[in-house]
């Protein structure tokens, strides 16, 4: 298991390369650049040389394989270099937000698995019943909801609730403030877009555990374990629910992964400095060094995650071992 | 001898779009304490359906106990509440199964599964439980049963997985082993071997068993008496010797004379039953077996034959079973 998770920690080497490469090009097949953004976006008379100085500072006029060896050494030494948009650190920028995104995305996840399994369960052992029938109307209705539109109407469903109740509108902090310096600011805050995205995921999640589950209880072993006299509590928390926990785990991994960076609507409708919002920024400024060390990051998670999956399944299943 | 079992009118059927399907129309019979009692029949014929519901272990719905009495030492199982059937299942009746590459939870130690039965039915501390679990494994005859308890179904052979099997089920030291179908999945000399140990036991520890097969070989060498079941419906009983040598129904001869024989001369061919089973959601009135018997008359296709004595311990549900005698020789 170790050397198997060495193995998969080396294979990233290839899988970042191969990102790094694909993003190097695409940034750079979109027209335009920075200079020319910052300097024509102010409406006046540019000079060509103001241009190229600007080039020139950021590098630009470099040859591509420069620019490329630049970046490969930056991401090899850590060192990620400046946005070339507010010359800031990109560690910098990058991780005030990727809190902010990290803590959202873990929010989400853990309310989308207390909601989904108990839920997912339920409605695979009442198959067909009317509680079946609410559950999966619950997730159908979670599935077709936009996050925007939910994130939408929980904010004016705060407003309207805060002002009967209080005589004024209530409205969540701007401003992010980490949780270990004030929770309630914090989590007044990013409960509602972790709830919002939460929704959606949950009526994913639930419809895979419902599946899964329905699947295993039809199992021989299940039988056994009933013909054993076991409680019925027992065989569907243990006996089925384990076996029925790989697809889950896969699905609430790749939702994860996803968030890191997939926020990019919800952040708008709940006003955040996210990743997502970041990473839209980047790409349209054409900030070459951030958008790129973003999908490093980005690419990073997912290749994490996916090992951490990997790692949960040989853990659940003893079937799979890793060599 | 005294009464463990006794099944009156058994009814189980089962709800499906294209009609309800009578799995199970109406059967009794009895196992003594100690006794193998088998049943005998064709896929689909209602033999599993009818042991797994003592246990109400059919999934309900579809399916459905739709009449009958099980009495169990004198409880009616069919009536008793989730909890006393609970209480029995595992405790006083074990059940062995048909798949052991499937009726085991991959992700569960053997050790757990052979445990679990014993915390849930007795008083045992888990390391009494352990104790007792190594002390089930020896006696179905696994080695080194200490490392197998710590060992996952994927790491066993069929043989051996029916072999932990058979040891779950004797953890409580049930009165009472349900062996659906325990040697089909397993290759021939597993087979032998497994039918061998549960015969010693049973014979050891007293327990009787309901050995639930197709095979007719299994039958004559280890049952005490046969219930032959077609279209949900027993049509014949009696001891394995009567049915073996002196079967009285046209779908027992049929059987019979389809199984290969090895005091047979080489070359001679074996005797389908030709035809198919019936569809139980359309069973007409008569006999379920006519459009394949090679007796049937007019009476057969009006009336339902029920059983009938034909010797005291032998009976069979045909209204020819007197003049079976002069035909036999065409079939068998």
């Amino acid at each position: 298991m170790y050397k198997y998770a060495v193995k998969r920690i080396l294979l990233m080497i290839p899988t970042l390369i191969g990102a790094g490469i694909l993003v190097f090009m695409l940034m750079r097949m979109i027209p335009g650049d920075i200079c020319e953004i910052r300097l024509g976006g102010t409406g006046l008379m540019v000079d060509k040389e103001q241009i190229d100085i600007c080039r020139e500072n950021l590098g630009l006029n470099d040859s591509l394989a420069k620019q490329f060896l630049d970046f490969a050494v930056g991401i090899a030494t850590l060192n990620f270099g400046d946005s070339m948009w507010t010359g800031r650190p990109v560690t910098e920028e990058i991780s005030v937000r990727f809190q902010l995104t990290l803590q959202i995305a873990i929010m989400a996840t853990l309310t989308a698995v207390i909601i989904a399994l108990p839920f997912g369960v339920i409605s695979a052992i009442k198959q067909n019943t009317w509680v079946d029938y609410c559950i999966r109307l619950f997730s159908i209705a979670g599935i077709a909801t936009p996050s925007f539109w939910l994130g939408i109407m929980i904010i004016l469903g705060l407003l309207i609730v805060s002002q009967q109740l209080f005589g004024e509108p209530w409205m969540m902090p701007i401003q992010f403030v980490p949780i270990w310096e004030d929770p309630l600011a914090n989590l007044s805050q990013t409960i509602w877009p972790a709830v919002a995205v939460g929704y959606r995921y949950a009526a994913v999640v639930v419809r895979m555990t419902r599946s899964a589950m329905l699947e295993v209880l039809r199992e021989d072993y299940v039988r056994t374990a009933r013909a054993k006299g076991l409680f019925e509590k027992i065989i569907v928390n243990q006996h089925a629910l384990k076996n029925a926990l790989l697809p889950v785990v896969t699905l609430v991994g790749i939702e994860f992964a996803f968030l890191i960076g997939g926020l990019v609507v919800t952040e708008q409708v709940f006003n955040l400095n996210g990743l997502g919002k970041l990473f839209v920024d980047a790409v349209l400024d054409h900030d070459f060094t951030l958008t790129q060390s973003l999908v490093m990051m980005v690419v990073t998670v997912f290749v994490v995650v996916n090992l951490l999956v990997d790692l949960i399944y040989a853990w659940i299943d003893p079937r799979i071992h890793y060599t | 001898m005294t009464r463990l079992l006794e099944i009156e009118d058994l009814q189980v059927q089962f709800f499906t779009s294209d009609g309800i399907v009578e799995a199970v129309g109406g059967i009794s019979y009895h196992i003594d304490a100690g006794e193998t009692v088998a049943i005998v029949g064709e896929s689909g014929c209602g033999k599993s359906v009818g042991a797994m519901s003592l246990l109400r272990l059919i999934p309900e719905p579809p399916g459905k106990i739709a009449n009958g009495r099980a009495l169990f030492e004198g409880r009616d199982l069919l009536k008793l509440s989730n909890a006393d059937i609970r209480n029995v299942r595992g405790r006083e009746i074990a059940m062995v199964f048909q798949e052991p590459m499937t009726s085991l939870n991959p992700v569960f130690s053997v050790g757990r599964q052979l445990t679990e039965t014993l915390l849930r039915h007795t008083n045992a501390s888990e390391a009494e439980a352990k104790e007792r679990g190594i002390e089930l494994l020896n006696q179905v005859g696994i080695s080194d049963p200490a490392r197998r308890l710590t060992q996952f179904p994927h790491h066993l052979s069929g043989g051996m997985r029916q072999r932990v099997m058979i040891a779950m089920a004797l953890s409580c030291e049930p009165k009472l082993i349900i062996a659906d179908e325990p040697t089909t999945a397993l290759d021939v000399t597993i087979q032998a071997q497994i039918l061998e140990l549960m015969k010693n036991l049973s014979e050891r520890l007293g327990v009787a068993q309901l050995i639930i097969t197709h095979n007719l070989g299994v039958v004559a060498r280890y049952a005490k008496r046969v219930n032959v079941m077609y279209a949900g419906k027993i049509v014949e009983t009696g001891t394995a010797t009567e049915i073996y040598h002196n079967p009285r129904h046209p779908y027992t001869l049929g059987l019979l004379a389809s199984v290969p024989r090895l005091d047979q001369p080489r070359g001679t061919k074996l005797v389908p039953i030709e035809g198919q089973p019936p569809d139980l959601t359309r069973l007409g009135d008569g006999c379920a077996f006519r459009p394949r018997c090679r007796f049937a008359t007019e009476r057969c296709a009006n009336e339902i034959p029920n059983l009938r004595s034909v010797e005291s311990n032998h009976m069979s549900a045909c209204w020819h079973f007197e003049n079976l005698d002069q035909q036999k020789s065409t079939v068998a």
